[in-house]
């Protein structure tokens, strides 16, 4: 652990631009990050709303449809590849801009060096440049609704040869996924640079006293979330790489020989494999899970102890459920490929392994329900959304369980009960966790207190709606139907599906508009909410003992010095119920 | 409080309709579906239960443990308990992987019986054609140049290979009833899925590869079988069925269609 004062205290910078748009300064960083992935959520929920649409009314004009797409929707009818380019780019959207860009690189920056003591990033130009690189990834990707055949087809997992082979196979398969790639890349580069910076943090600038077991469990998971980021996107960087130099410049790692597309013979590739790319793919697509779900466990964790007024049950348990869930989820991309085509006998290794990254997350399940127990409840909007967090991972989890045991997934690949699996805990769950954050952590931010009421209204809202919008999903999936279909009229045995699939839709345009009331409430609350005291929560971390929001250092020149674990609360014999991690306090019968 | 109720009534829906059954798999046409729907009730059995008493256990600690003043209680936690559940839920994850094992060697390590009638399968975008050896029982050489879609033709069939004069090509799949089957996937541009919900089946078909799939169909009838592997814009209409028949009727049309050839 380096001591503190190796640190070069940088000074407040002057001038809007360097204060608010080329910050070094984490928080702001942290901040830009939060709503670059605020106005990519309500894109990519956009763009959910119209495929929905589309899905149960096919046939409708829609007159403002034509207006935006006179190609793609001509006469007010939505193509079925338009429909697809909507369906690439929600996905790809809100994987990447909301699920991998909030929890980690806008909470994460924003928190993880003031819950560990440091008065910035390691490297705070890496800090700055990590952003706008995202940024511009963000700029090319939605360049491609743009260009000429609009955006991209293949879905956000892009298998080739339909996103290697050009624009035969489909529009949108021209330079819509040229630029698909290309702000894949980007983004790496950029994950690769925030990655770096996280771990570097965690690493180095923890102040005295903040040993790792000290921790709070959110800086675990931004720790092992950015070791599964440096790791993933470095595949994925170079995957794309490969994807773009063979649809560019005529290479063949993912094109076979013997192609013949929309009546022409591909001459020009020989001796690739499709199935490389999937492999590439899920080694990072399945930490990616991770990447987007563990800051939410954490943040669930924070919550779920300082609200109940307990400490966490089980802190190196779930230490070691962090650990062991970041090192399996290397091993087991081939449940992504079960039906893929690839060596049925290593489908057996990795179910195996797929069960056993099941045992961490059930640990982490069972203690968040430990830490309940015997507590005293603060039902604040953001404690409801940590709960609401754990109810959804349980959803979400156990339809893992089908779906990692390759016999069953030899129904189940590619229908709708895997969309509803991985919406409910990568989606929705992921999205709980950050709404959990979002009110927890808005006093810091901004200095305000967000409307609890509202939140609260908010929060049912939604709880209920994303339930209906995606428990049905594994019904269809039940019934064998295929996902990544614009229409099921061609389907017959799809028919007793289609009053679900309206259900869904109506389900999914009420869970959209009552997210106007968060974005009311986040809004209205940062000019109009009343001001927040340092500690609203009474809260024991180190984010709680700086004002909010906290000056341009953090600690406005103090080195903080930690003296117990993360979550002491209801100490027997303590004068408050809760003992701050800087209290120098002496607590006899704390674990750690 | 409200959340722990909307919890329990959310709970209770979803198990409703998994037990009620009011959106479900079409009835298995054979043993290896009989099988599947053992394995699948299973483990619906097992992850109802978790998903059971995990839900309620939430809904009862937010209506238990509500905040009435007071010191909470002081624990860290328990590492028996953490052992208990860290094992018991190993055992049943693993346990059923292991009972799934004989469902999927059943279709990927067991090789297809030694008369196994070959088909080959041609898919492209967007449709399914598949290829009958005839008498002879060897498929004709094939070549990409003859392609001829608009001739019904999509294999691109040499005219002057023997072997070949005897092919059927068909448009949907024709099998006989309770004789075993080899589909022998291939795909000429982009990944496609040949998938049959009554076999409880399913295969990605990858350019480049030959991947073979073999069962049997015991209940004749006709099933429809839609791509489910995105393969592009055409892909929600990529669709074609497989008629299961008696041997004759099977015979009857290999005869109807050799001599319309």
């Amino acid at each position: 652990m380096a001591s503190p004062s190796t640190h070069t205290a940088h000074h407040a910078p002057e001038g809007f631009i360097r204060k608010y748009i080329f910050s070094v300064d984490h928080k702001v960083i942290g901040i830009q990050y939060y709503f670059l992935g605020l106005f990519s959520v309500f894109l990519g929920m956009s763009l959910s709303l119209l495929m929905r649409f589309h899905m149960v009314n096919p046939n409708t004009v829609v007159k403002w449809f034509g207006t935006l797409w006179p190609t793609a929707a001509a006469g007010g009818i939505m193509t079925p590849e338009l429909y697809l380019s909507l369906m690439t780019m929600h996905g790809t959207i809100m994987v990447f801009f909301v699920l991998t860009t909030v929890p980690q690189s806008g909470f994460g920056n924003y928190f993880l060096p003031i819950q560990i003591g440091a008065e910035d990033m390691a490297f705070p130009v890496l800090n700055m440049m990590s952003f706008w690189t995202t940024f511009l990834a963000l700029v090319v990707m939605v360049a491609a609704f743009f260009v000429q055949g609009g955006a991209p087809l293949a879905g956000w997992t892009a298998y080739p040869p339909l996103s290697g082979a050009g624009p035969l196979t489909g529009p949108g398969e021209g330079m819509g996924q040229n630029l698909w790639i290309l702000s894949i890349a980007i983004f790496c580069g950029a994950s690769l640079m925030g990655a770096i910076n996280f771990i570097a943090t965690t690493v180095d600038l923890r102040c005295k006293g903040m040993t790792l077991m000290r921790m709070p469990l959110t800086c675990w998971t931004w720790l092992v979330t950015a070791i599964l980021g440096l790791l993933g996107f470095a595949v994925l960087l170079a995957a794309g790489v490969l994807l773009l130099l063979d649809r560019t410049v005529g290479t063949s790692f993912f094109l076979p020989a013997g192609l013949y597309i929309n009546d022409h013979i591909i001459a020009d590739h020989k001796g690739g494999s499709p199935l490389l790319w999937q492999h590439l793919f899920w080694f990072f697509g399945h930490p990616e899970v991770y990447i987007a779900i563990l800051p939410g466990m954490g943040v669930a964790s924070q919550l779920l102890s300082t609200f109940s007024r307990k400490p966490i049950f089980g802190y190196k348990a779930m230490v070691y459920a962090i650990l062991s869930i970041g090192f399996l989820g290397f091993l087991v991309w081939g449940h992504h490929m079960f039906m893929s085509g690839m060596n049925p006998y290593s489908a057996m290794a990795f179910a195996t392994l797929t069960m056993c990254i099941g045992v961490p997350s059930a640990i982490k399940t069972f203690n968040w329900i430990g830490t309940l127990w015997g507590g005293k409840i603060h039902f604040t909007t953001a404690m409801m959304f940590a709960l609401g967090f754990v109810s959804l991972f349980v959803t979400g989890g156990v339809s893992g369980i089908f779906l990692g045991q390759p016999a069953l997934d030899l129904y189940f690949h590619d229908t709708y009960f895997v969309v509803g699996h991985f919406h409910m805990i990568m989606g929705v769950a992921a999205i709980f966790g950050m709404f959990a954050g979002t009110f927890y952590w808005f006093p810091k931010m901004f200095g305000k207190m967000m409307n609890e009421t509202l939140g609260k209204i908010h929060f049912y809202c939604t709880f209920i709606g994303v339930y209906c919008i995606f428990t049905p999903m594994h019904y269809a999936g039940l019934a064998g139907n295929p996902r990544r279909y614009s229409d099921f009229s061609n389907v017959a045995y799809l028919a007793p599906v289609m009053p679900l699939h309206h259900f869904m839709t109506y389900a999914a345009y009420f869970t959209a508009s009552v997210q106007l009331i968060f974005l009311f409430n986040l809004v209205w609350s940062m000019w109009k909410g009343p001001k927040a005291p340092v500690n609203p929560w009474n809260a024991t971390t180190l984010e709680w003992t700086v004002p909010s929001p906290p000056p341009f250092d953090n600690f406005a020149g103090v080195h903080p010095v930690v003296y117990h674990g993360a979550y002491e609360y209801g100490v027997p014999g303590a004068a408050t119920d809760f003992i701050m991690q800087t209290d120098p306090t002496v607590v006899p019968s704390s674990g750690h | 409080m409200l959340l722990a109720p909307i919890i329990w009534v959310l709970t209770v829906v979803i198990c409703y309709f998994f037990i009620a059954k009011t959106w479900w798999f079409p009835p298995p046409i054979n043993d290896h579906g009989l099988a599947y729907d053992a394995q699948f009730m299973r483990t619906l059995v097992v992850v109802g239960v978790i998903f059971f008493l995990a839900q309620f256990a939430l809904g009862w600690v937010i209506m238990k443990f509500r905040n009435d003043g007071g010191r909470a209680q002081y624990s860290h936690g328990n590492n028996k308990l953490e052992t208990l559940w860290t094992s018991a839920t190993a055992i049943l994850f693993l346990g059923l992987v292991v009972m799934g094992t004989k469902i999927w060697a059943g279709v990927h390590f067991d090789e297809a019986p030694p008369d196994a009638i070959p088909i080959e399968v041609m898919a492209k975008q967007f449709a399914f054609n598949f290829r009958y050896a005839g008498a002879d029982g060897k498929f004709g050489h094939t070549e990409l140049r003859l392609i001829n879609d608009a001739n019904g033709d999509p294999f691109g069939m040499d005219p002057k290979d023997p072997a070949g004069k005897d092919d059927i090509i068909s448009a949907s799949l024709k099998i006989p009833v309770g004789k075993p089957i080899k589909l022998l996937l291939h795909s000429r541009d982009v990944i496609h899925n040949f998938f049959v919900p009554e076999l409880r089946m399913k295969q990605d078909i990858v350019p480049g590869m030959e991947i073979p799939l073999h069962f049997q169909a015991d209940k004749i009838g006709v099933y429809e079988v839609p791509c489910s592997e995105l393969c592009g814009l055409g892909h929600f209409q990529m669709h074609t069925t497989m008629q299961v028949m008696s041997e004759a009727d099977f015979e009857q049309w290999k005869a109807t269609q050799l001599a319309n050839k």
